[in-house]
């Protein structure tokens, strides 16, 4: 049987390295998949105490977790493509004022 | 079995490295997807397998190809490098630290690895996820249909190219 600690630590490993990847990277695309990478370690979580407590719930929640995740992912991207359209860059660094 | 959560473990934690260090977002995006494929096998592991079957299709299915379709539309090339601010690295690098070892400590005070009682195999077929989906959760439920319209609606809104 594997043991919830495992599972745990793999879902903090897998959240801190999103979390790094969020800080340090510089292209909005890069930042955006670790956001993505983020939900999935959150979601490993929710599975794993799902399966610690004997109760669906968790797994509900997984569903929702990834149904919201497709429509972040959907709206985010057509905020890059507008973005992209207007400034020409997708670095960050470039895309710092809230005026287009 | 446990073994095989190992080794899935190791490669969704190289793969996630992986996203992380590439410069050219492509590459990104394809390591991206053996993560979510090797989080699958892990949930398969853990016995949840509508939610893995779900994260293949969905996730490692429509969301990526999503992704990697808007990184070949913009043609995002390699990363240039950083001109950011120094504070990201100096602050981000030992909070970050702090935070994975201030999580892992509580997590392996909370449940050491001796006293994980497994309890009985739960049902997780689609049929189980079903029926609390739609007595317990019909209201979220209902509601997770009108944030699809709204996304679906916002992102034509706004990758539309605007008229003068």
């Amino acid at each position: 049987m594997i043991p919830l600690s495992h599972v745990l630590t793999l879902s903090v490993i897998l959240f801190v390295i999103g979390a790094a990847g969020f800080v340090f990277r510089t292209n909005i695309i890069t930042v955006f998949m670790c956001i993505e990478l983020m939900l999935n370690a959150v979601n490993l979580a929710f599975i794993g105490f799902s399966r610690h407590l004997g109760n669906l719930d968790g797994q509900l929640f997984v569903f929702f977790v990834i149904v919201v995740a497709a429509a972040e992912a959907a709206v985010g991207l057509a905020i890059i493509i507008a973005l992209y359209r207007n400034r020409r860059s997708l670095n960050i660094e470039d895309l710092n004022s809230m005026k287009m | 079995m446990v073994v095989l959560f190992y080794i899935c473990a190791a490669l969704a934690v190289t793969a996630a490295l992986s996203v992380v260090m590439q410069r050219t977002p492509v590459y990104s995006a394809l390591s991206l997807i053996v993560v979510l494929c090797s989080l699958a096998a892990v949930y398969l592991l853990l016995g949840a397998e509508f939610i893995a079957m779900i994260q293949v299709i969905v996730y490692a299915g429509a969301i990526m190809v999503l992704f990697v379709f808007v990184i070949m539309l913009l043609n995002a090339g390699r990363e240039s490098s950083s001109r950011r601010s120094r504070m990201a690295r100096w602050l981000g690098a030992p909070l970050i630290a702090a935070f994975l070892l201030e999580v892992l400590l509580t997590i392996w005070r909370q449940f050491p690895a001796k006293s994980a009682t497994p309890s009985a195999p739960l049902d997780a077929g689609p049929a189980a996820i079903g029926h609390l989906l739609f007595r317990n959760y019909v209201l979220p439920f209902e509601v997770t249909s009108i944030l699809v319209l709204v996304a679906i609606l916002g992102a034509v809104v706004l990758a539309k190219k605007e008229q003068e």
